[in-house]
């Protein structure tokens, strides 16, 4: 089960003709799919499109009703793979993974699918993270369109631009047998707003129809000379049939004054910022009525040299607002000015930065700096000829620490990275990869174990170059959700193929649980349309490993770090896999947390854990934080005019994970800590028995007492 | 230096959305928050558009959620996604450094912004483990804001929730409502709780405490709790001897009475009057070398660190802590256990071979220190954590034992180790005073570097060793004591060390 349910906005999904849905986009997106008869959506989970794998998870109720198949695919490659069905049968297809690391692992399956052309529509909605929020390196999508030639939408951040651009979409990729890239930013997935809804509609040919019916077509197969025909077919037909539809369906659009001397294209997905910036420049109101004309492009790729001409007539000055580089729409508008011979001045990444996200202040300073060269009459005063300073805010960045992202409170995989950094303390520092996943964030401090990582599942295959050994094992870290994704048959086939001795770490939490706690094969939970509950260390003996250790309980420190040991010092020869396994907390908890709530109002025997620091026994030194990092264990300051320094400290929100208490053990720390169990609805017994134990301990607390001074805090 | 953009300029025509932003540390609930706004405001006729970012990013990290909205009109505004540093209305920040951090990245600026912060502290990753003190100061921040913010209301907003049984996210919309920076009643906002339709009573009670600390101004209205009062009771015997201590105290000049008193309760604690008495007579000598001119600095340090010393942590001080009648009652408080529950205890004890034998008698303990063979017979022995469950008679009584050889501490091997060291520390430190009585101070504070238990205690000498060692480089010059605090405070940042042997390095360099 995911970590956001959306089983209650997915009953919104049934709206029909004349009803307003109010929601999130990604939900806005799966209506559209099903209003516009999609008859099969897939994709892979990750942000910033998570929530609408969970959300077509949630929905495959009401999908299954309509006759539309779901597939959860195992990597985005397998997901646009997937949409092979509409190569060969008109049946629209949808799927979903996040760019441009998910267009990079599908790459090969898109350059094959752009290549054969689709007859049904083929819709790739991509989740760009890009920008403040994203967790991957920063790069575009938009190159990927260019060399395989697909359409990319990148509509207007609002509800209706947006599902909109879905319907669009489809028929785009009909009427072109192209394939369409629909490309959502971080914010626009979880934008809110509203939009009017349609009925939903039954596929006309759906995926089960089609299998009943076979069809094959050779001109359709990536071969020569097939290939070399594709390839014409693409400039000679599916382009200008693209550019036919989009200029007869008016997919850009054109704001404000028609006649001015300067304009400003700008990439949909960006208008409402550039709205903004004009609107603090007192050249558009609250609607975006705008003084500065604005060509929208909605269409991103191919752009429609007519309708650029057209929109540079009778103007000196266009600017260009696209966010990230290369500036490929730049480039390819220069050389169409520059083939017309135009005289007129384009602007771009000049008063723009070439790199970073385009936040509002640097909107603001972009198109300032525009209009002060294009047409500075049209700046209010104030930023014309400023004539008070700005009031002078104290320099905060020596004081704000840093807060980069984290394991969770009660995290499994904190205690895998205690274990490694004591065997670190005593081996020595390895050679590390990461991988993607939570068990990246072992890399920061205060773990600061790990090293670069390649991809999604490439952890171990990063350390290929060191298979072949040396003094020291490499380690390489892998999760549960990187092992099915590629890790399988990239990292660990490749380790037992090429003989590899060095040492992998597999965390393994039950779930694909940076993207929100998604299943995968291995789940321990019972998933009704999936089937979970297959090992992985079945797989890794299924590819030939043969040294693996499975840990069941990854807060036994102890054990992780002799099993560590173990691993780095055998003498055995060959890849050694180490299984680490114990459940995500943040799932655990939303899982067992209302069961248990429930039990004690029933008046069950529950056992409640949660650790403690005795505050007088702790010397300040925090050396359990450096072995942990738990965000519940902080740090105090006591009211003790003899103690210098804060003193640990385990809030209220700790869960019990016994890591604290492990560490304290296994790293011979200091015994400040304890676990203290409130068991709620004690038996008759045990109670009995806590009363008599307690009546003896009080006693003998009373003899000594009794014998010495007594200092005792009484608040008054 | 160019102007901001103001809210209020003519040509300006943006002035009917209001731009709110909340900053948040992943897991505080910020969701729930600006849900919450978003269907106020639209249950109020407003259109609006919230944006967060969710993912990988969210865990435990420095969050942000957006929220923009206006009075319904006939045509749709155009509503960015993002705050833009000089034009957001309202910030709400959940927690004292992303009031730090908002103020920061230009969120809040005196021309317009209303900014709602929750004083408590998550601490950073960063600030938690140094070795010393690395908790960033909250006052500059404060200070800042003060600046920053059109209006600023500043309340512990976490108290408040966690009091009524809620979380922060019900204080912060209570305050927002109480700030009145929305156009929207109260019963509009306590409306939009009912219809979110969980833990809607505690919520409740939670904004309600929030609404009223922002009617205010941003005071809270429930004062802090006053200091608790010391009560000693005792045997009379031993009543007359700490009477007598205390007495003894009252000679000492009164800024060091501040110090010397806790110190002295500290020590008589630990072991009983007549090490009380020793405390008194080190601190009497200490301040025998000191004068008033120098505002008895040598005094306090010695009252504070003598007291330090002299109440090492052995095993018999940790048994004592844990089988204390009051430490009970007060973890049934903070696991928040009722009367019909049980508390159970798991202590985590992991003593290696060396504190077995610093509780030998002395020269025994000795030996088997210099015996390899032997103190890898106790290793064996001791290889494995104990873990008491101290509740338990088995294990109490274990624990109860230990503590009760508190008579025979005096003739153990570890108190014949600290007093060595301490009687050192002491001589050298004091050798000082009169060559340069700043220098003799620093050296009393470096015992501030010896804390922690095994390897932790072990690696807190040894950089005690090493900044005190260089008291022998610094000697003679001007600013000795100021170098001799540098490198205490470079021994303090990591716990290898690295910045020490850096300071170090400096300080060879010019002498």
């Amino acid at each position: 089960m995911a970590e956001r349910s959306f089983k209650a906005e997915v009953e919104h999904l049934r709206k029909g003709a004349g009803d307003v849905f109010t929601g999130e986009g990604i939900l806005a997106i799966t209506k559209a799919l099903l209003e516009n008869g999609v008859g099969y959506v897939g994709g892979y989970q990750g942000a910033p499109i998570s929530h609408l794998m969970d959300v077509l998870s949630d929905a495959e109720e009401l999908m299954a009703e309509l006759g539309v198949r779901f597939e959860a695919n195992a990597s985005e490659a397998a997901a646009a793979a997937m949409l092979a069905a509409s190569v060969h049968y008109p049946i629209r297809g949808a799927v979903t993974f996040k760019g441009p690391v998910g267009v990079n692992v599908a790459s090969d399956a898109l350059a094959n699918l752009c290549s054969s052309g689709v007859k049904g529509g083929a819709l790739i909605i991509v989740g760009e993270d890009y920008g403040e929020g994203s967790s991957i390196m920063q790069e575009r999508s938009h190159a990927f369109a260019m060399k395989s030639q697909f359409w990319l939408l990148d509509p207007r951040p609002n509800l209706p631009s947006i599902t909109k651009a879905v319907q669009d979409g489809f028929e785009l990729s009909e009427a072109s047998n192209t394939p369409v890239m629909l490309m959502v930013r971080i914010r626009s997935c979880h934008v809110t707003g509203s939009f009017t809804t349609r009925d939903n509609l039954v596929p006309p040919l759906t995926v089960k129809d089609a299998i009943a019916n076979p069809e094959s077509d050779f001109n359709r197969v990536v071969l020569p000379p097939m290939s070399y025909v594709h390839e014409q077919d693409k400039v000679k037909n599916r382009w200008p049939a693209a550019e036919k539809f989009i200029v007869e369906n008016s997919l850009n659009e054109i704001f404000g004054p028609e006649k001015a001397k300067l304009g400003i294209v700008v990439q949909g997905g960006m208008y409402n910022g550039l709205i903004r910036a004009l609107q603090r420049l007192g050249l558009a109101d609250d609607f975006g009525e705008t003084e500065v004309p604005i060509y929208c492009l909605n269409v991103t790729y191919p752009i429609i040299r007519d309708e650029f001409d057209r929109f540079c007539e009778g103007k000196d000055h266009v600017m260009v607002v696209e966010e990230g580089q290369p500036d490929h729409i730049e480039q390819q508008l220069g050389a169409f000015l520059f083939k017309a011979g135009r005289q007129l001045t384009l602007y771009g990444k000049d008063v723009l930065p070439m790199a970073g996200e385009y936040t509002g202040q640097v909107m603001l300073d972009g198109v300032t700096a525009f209009l002060k060269q294009a047409a500075p009459d049209l700046l209010p005063g104030q930023v014309r000829a400023p004539n008070r300073e700005a009031s002078q805010i104290p320099d905060l960045s020596k004081t704000v620490p840093v807060r980069p992202p984290g394991f969770c409170t009660g995290c499994p995989e904190r205690p895998i990275f205690a274990g490694m950094k004591l065997v670190e303390q005593e081996l020595g520092k390895h050679q590390i990869t990461g991988d993607i996943g939570c068990h990246l964030f072992g890399a920061l401090p205060p773990f600061e174990i790990g090293g670069a990582t390649m991809g999604y599942g490439l952890g171990p295959a990063a350390n290929a170059a060191f298979d072949g050994g040396g003094d020291r094992r490499a380690i390489s870290m892998l999760g549960d959700g990187g092992f099915w994704h590629n890790g399988l048959s990239s990292s660990i086939g490749n380790m037992v193929f090429n003989k590899s001795d060095n040492v992998v770490v597999i965390v393994d939490n039950y779930y694909s649980a940076a993207t929100g706690g998604q299943d995968v094969l291995s789940s321990r939970a019972e998933n009704g349309t999936k089937s979970t509950g297959n090992p992985i260390s079945a797989a890794l003996k299924g590819v030939g490993v043969e040294w693996i250790r499975q840990i069941d309980h990854t807060y036994d420190v102890s054990k992780v770090r002799d099993t560590l040991n173990e691993a780095l010092t055998t003498e055995f020869k060959g890849p050694k896999v180490i299984v680490a396994s114990s459940e995500c907390m943040l799932n655990k908890q939303r899982r067992e947390k209302p069961v248990r709530t429930q039990m004690i109002k029933e008046g069950r025997r529950v056992d409640v854990p949660r650790f403690g620091v005795d505050a007088d026994i702790c010397t300040g030194d925090h050396a359990c934080i450096r072995l942990s990092g738990c965000p519940s264990l902080s740090l105090k300051r006591l009211d003790d005019p003899l103690r210098d320094d804060p003193v640990a400290y385990i809030d209220q929100t700790c869960v019990g994970c016994g890591n604290c208490g492990e560490v304290a053990d296994a790293a011979v720390l200091c015994p400040s800590f304890y676990r203290a169990d409130v068991v709620h609805n004690p038996s008759a017994f045990e109670s009995w028995r806590a009363g008599l134990r307690s009546r003896i301990i009080t006693w003998l607390q009373a003899r000594r007492s009794a014998r010495c001074l007594q200092f005792e805090d009484v608040v008054p | 230096m160019n102007c901001p953009l103001s809210r209020n300029g003519p040509e300006l025509r943006d002035r009917q959305i209001i731009k709110l932003a909340i900053m948040a540390v992943g897991g505080q609930g910020g969701g729930v928050l600006i849900g919450w706004i978003e269907s106020l405001a639209r249950a109020q006729g407003f259109v609006c558009q919230a944006t967060s970012v969710a993912g990988v990013s969210q865990r435990t990290g420095a969050t942000i959620y957006y929220i923009e909205m206006m009075a319904a009109a006939e045509k749709q505004p155009v509503f960015a996604l993002a705050p833009s540093a000089g034009d957001v209305d309202i910030l709400i920040a959940a927690e004292m450094m992303e009031v730090g951090r908002a103020i920061m990245r230009g969120f809040v600026t005196p021309d317009r912004t209303l900014l709602i912060g929750s004083s408590h502290r998550a601490l950073a990753v960063s600030e938690k483990a140094a070795p010393g003190d690395g908790i960033a100061d909250a006052g500059e921040v404060v200070a800042a804001a003060e600046i920053a913010a059109q209006r600023f209301i500043l309340a512990d907003m976490d108290r408040l929730a966690t009091a009524h049984g809620s979380v922060i996210s019900a204080s912060l919309f209570g305050a927002l409502a109480g700030s009145g920076g929305l156009p929207f009643s109260r019963g509009a906002f306590e409306e939009a709780i009912r219809s979110g339709g969980k833990g809607v009573e505690a919520s409740l009670r939670a904004f309600a405490a929030g609404y009223d600390v922002a009617e205010m101004g941003g005071t809270e209205t429930d004062t802090a709790p006053e200091a608790p009062a010391q009560v000693i009771v005792g045997p009379q015997a031993q009543m007359t001897l700490w009477t007598a201590l205390q007495m003894r105290v009252k000679e000492l000049p009164e800024p060091v009475q501040q110090m010397a008193l806790p110190g002295l309760v500290k020590v008589v604690d630990f072991q009983d009057c007549a090490y009380g008495a020793q405390y008194l007579e080190r601190l009497e000598k200490v301040v025998a070398r000191d004068t008033a001119t120098q505002n008895w600095s040598l005094g306090i340090a010695g009252a504070k660190y003598i007291a330090r010393a002299m109440t090492y942590d052995d095993i018999i001080r940790v048994a004592d802590l844990k089988t204390r009648a009051p430490r009970l009652k007060r973890i049934r408080e903070e696991m928040g256990a009722k009367d019909t529950n049980l508390v159970e205890l798991t202590e985590f004890f992991h003593p290696r071979a060396e504190e077995i034998a610093s509780l030998m008698p002395a020269r025994m303990g000795a030996r088997w220190e210099a015996s390899p063979k032997r103190m890898a017979l106790l290793n064996r022995m001791f290889k494995k954590g104990r873990r008491l469950r101290s509740h338990t008679l088995p294990s109490f009584l274990v624990l109860y034992f230990l503590s009760s050889l508190k008579g025979f501490r005096m003739k153990t091997r570890r108190h014949a180790v600290e007093l060595a060291h301490l009687e050192r520390w002491l001589t050298d430190s004091l050798a000082l005073t009169k060559e340069d009585y700043g220098l003799a101070v620093e050296m009393l504070k470096n015992r501030r570097l010896i804390k922690g238990y095994s390897d932790t205690h072990a690696r807190g000498l040894s950089k005690f060793a090493k900044v005190s060692g260089a008291v022998e480089m610094l000697r003679g010059r001007r600013d000795a004591a100021d170098w001799m605090r540098r490198l205490r405070e470079a021994a303090l940042q990591d716990p290898e060390g690295k910045a020490l042997d850096g300071a170090l390095d400096t300080v060879r360099s010019f002498v």
